[in-house]
């Protein structure tokens, strides 16, 4: 095994220290007493207690949940669908805009995304609302899920759908019983980064939401603009949480599958 | 019949959702303010026919993007969105390379572990990783009062609401898409390269300037370019650090369009930030092309 030189640990550590330590500060501080989020008075559960009885807070939660699902969904939906036709599907008529449209909204800034889509919505006369969210968040989500999924089509062999085609299969059970279960991983991925990019965005929702719809984002946004709250950093600590759980139960089942093919493979 | 649909269904969403409402930007951008609903003129009058459309195109002309030319803050912001974009890239590349590299020489069956912290934070909530450095810079925050207890400093410094605290907002959001490059390329160097390179009298650190380095330029390249186009449209990092003085035209667009309600002006800043943006973007894709076809 190779040792770690001096200089590598440490910018190791201060690297991941710079990552990690403002999220623990964060963390630590929502169980402060104090009002005050920089003054250490005494250990309390109290902020969580309050955000529990926040009614506005909870609404907006649920608002972004439901976005969340329902656009990460059809994102998946949509996006695997795009990926198909771009590695598989041949020529058709304008693919450089298709690709072109895939691949734009990745770099494209959220204030332009978001200013257009506003715009669109007031111009076919569209009530903002959980609806319109949902349309923007599907829209910028699906080219996520057509990026990752596309580079998994890319690499796998062409010639086990060919084999079931061969096979009497059609091009629907093929890809069904085939293509999908291969690039499910991906699939997965894909829906998980179109989940968490929608619970997480607060430029383009900004624009794309009415009066009658707040997402979480936009209230957390709202409240911190005016200054640090100890209830928004029990928030905080209760949403990344949430994500490390998450996270390393993601990797750790990934982890095992391969571990389990790679078993299954040296059996046979 | 249906790869028809299979085609048609995602191409008609990304045109009526990505393509029309982009054209209805630059359309807008064409227009005038005006004291109606929706707050602009002229609108496209289709139930006059050929004459309607005549009408309406007639009635587009330049004059945001004049104005734009005229009031200093559109260019002083689009300046200061390209400074603040540069140096903050070169600020991240200087904290990632250390990191990515200590990554790529660390024991293999550390990398996997690694690499889930540094992308961890990523799918944690941007916002939250912003909102957690205004506790931290503030005048009593935690670093002002670690300052002074070791006596550095006797006076709290002013960091929030400043351009520094939004550089270190942007280095701290952005670091895993630049340490995410530079360690696929760095973990690919072969090890015995800078043996060789050592062998035959090269210092270590000549070792690493003459073939680390450039070895890992398409990393570099790559990470600054993740980077830097997100950067020039921030809008979250300027509005919860960098106070009133620090000005990024995705916060003026945003101002712009919510507190000003000037559609037409908000629409020509937002064609403007995509023109700059468009050579960026260019010349990122042609290197991701370059390089997948040096791998294939």
């Amino acid at each position: 095994m190779r040792r770690l030189s001096w200089f590598n640990a440490t910018s190791l550590t201060i690297g991941f220290a710079f990552l990690y330590l403002p999220m623990v500060i964060l963390v630590i501080y929502s169980f402060n007493e104090s009002k005050l989020v920089t003054v250490w008075a005494g250990f309390s559960t109290k902020w969580y207690g309050e955000l529990f009885r926040n009614e506005a807070f909870l609404d907006a939660a649920w608002v972004t949940l439901r976005v969340a699902l329902i656009s990460s969904t059809l994102a998946t939906v949509l996006g695997t669908a795009a990926a198909y036709v771009l590695v598989r599907g041949g020529k058709f008529f304008g693919k450089t805009l298709f690709s072109g449209m895939i691949y734009a909204p990745l770099v494209m800034p959220d204030v332009i995304l978001g200013l257009s889509l506003l715009l669109l919505f007031i111009a076919v006369g569209l009530d903002r609302g959980m609806l319109t969210i949902i349309l923007a968040h599907t829209t910028f989500s699906m080219c996520y899920v057509a990026v990752v999924v596309s580079s998994r089509l890319v690499s796998f062999d062409r010639s086990l759908e060919e084999a079931a085609l061969d096979l009497g299969c059609t091009a629907w059970d093929a890809f069904r019983s085939v293509t999908l279960p291969i690039i499910a991983p991906a699939v997965i991925s894909g829906w998980l980064l179109g989940f968490t990019l929608s619970l997480d965005d607060l430029v383009i929702a900004s624009f794309a939401s009415g009066p009658s719809s707040t997402t979480l984002p936009i209230k957390i946004f709202s409240a911190v603009r005016l200054g640090v709250s100890p209830e928004i950093n029990a928030l905080s600590s209760i949403l990344i949480g949430f994500v490390t759980i998450g996270v390393i139960t993601f990797s750790i089942t990934t982890k095992r599958a391969v571990v389990r093919r790679r078993r299954e493979e040296n059996a046979t | 019949m249906k790869r028809a649909a299979l085609i048609l269904l995602p191409y008609s969403w990304l045109i009526a959702l990505f393509l029309v409402p982009f054209l209805i930007v630059i359309k807008i951008s064409l227009s005038d303010i005006a004291l109606a609903i929706p707050p602009y003129t002229p609108n496209l009058d289709l139930s006059a026919g050929w004459q309607g459309i005549k009408d309406f195109v007639s009635q587009l002309d330049f004059d945001n993007f004049k104005f734009l030319t005229t009031d200093d803050l559109y260019w002083k912001a689009y300046l200061s969105s390209l400074k603040i974009a540069s140096i903050s890239t070169f600020a991240a590349l200087c904290v990632a390379y250390p990191l990515a590299y200590g990554m790529a020489r660390a024991p293999d069956e550390w990398r996997p572990t690694l690499m889930m912290l540094v992308i961890l934070p990523f799918w944690s909530s941007f916002l939250i990783r912003v909102y957690s450095w205004k506790a931290i810079l503030a005048n009593e925050g935690l670093l002002n009062q670690l300052l002074i207890a070791i006596r550095v400093i006797d006076e709290p410094l002013q960091i929030l609401n400043t351009p520094t605290a939004v550089y270190i907002g942007i280095v701290y959001t952005y670091l895993p898409f630049m340490v995410l490059p530079l360690y696929s390329a760095l973990e690919k160097l072969d090890a015995s390269l800078l043996e060789a390179a050592e062998d035959l009298g090269c210092t270590r650190f000549q070792a690493f300037w003459l073939v680390t380095f450039p070895l890992s330029r398409n990393g570099i390249i790559a990470g600054c370019f993740l980077v830097f186009i997100p950067v020039m449209g921030e809008f979250v990092i300027p509005a919860l650090l960098g106070g009133s003085q620090t000005l990024m035209i995705g916060k003026v667009l945003w101002e712009e369009f919510f507190s000003n309600r000037d559609w037409p002006v908000a629409s020509a800043v937002a064609v403007i930030l995509l023109l700059l943006l468009v050579i960026p973007i260019v010349l990122f894709q042609r290197n991701e092309e370059k390089q997948r076809e040096a791998e294939g």
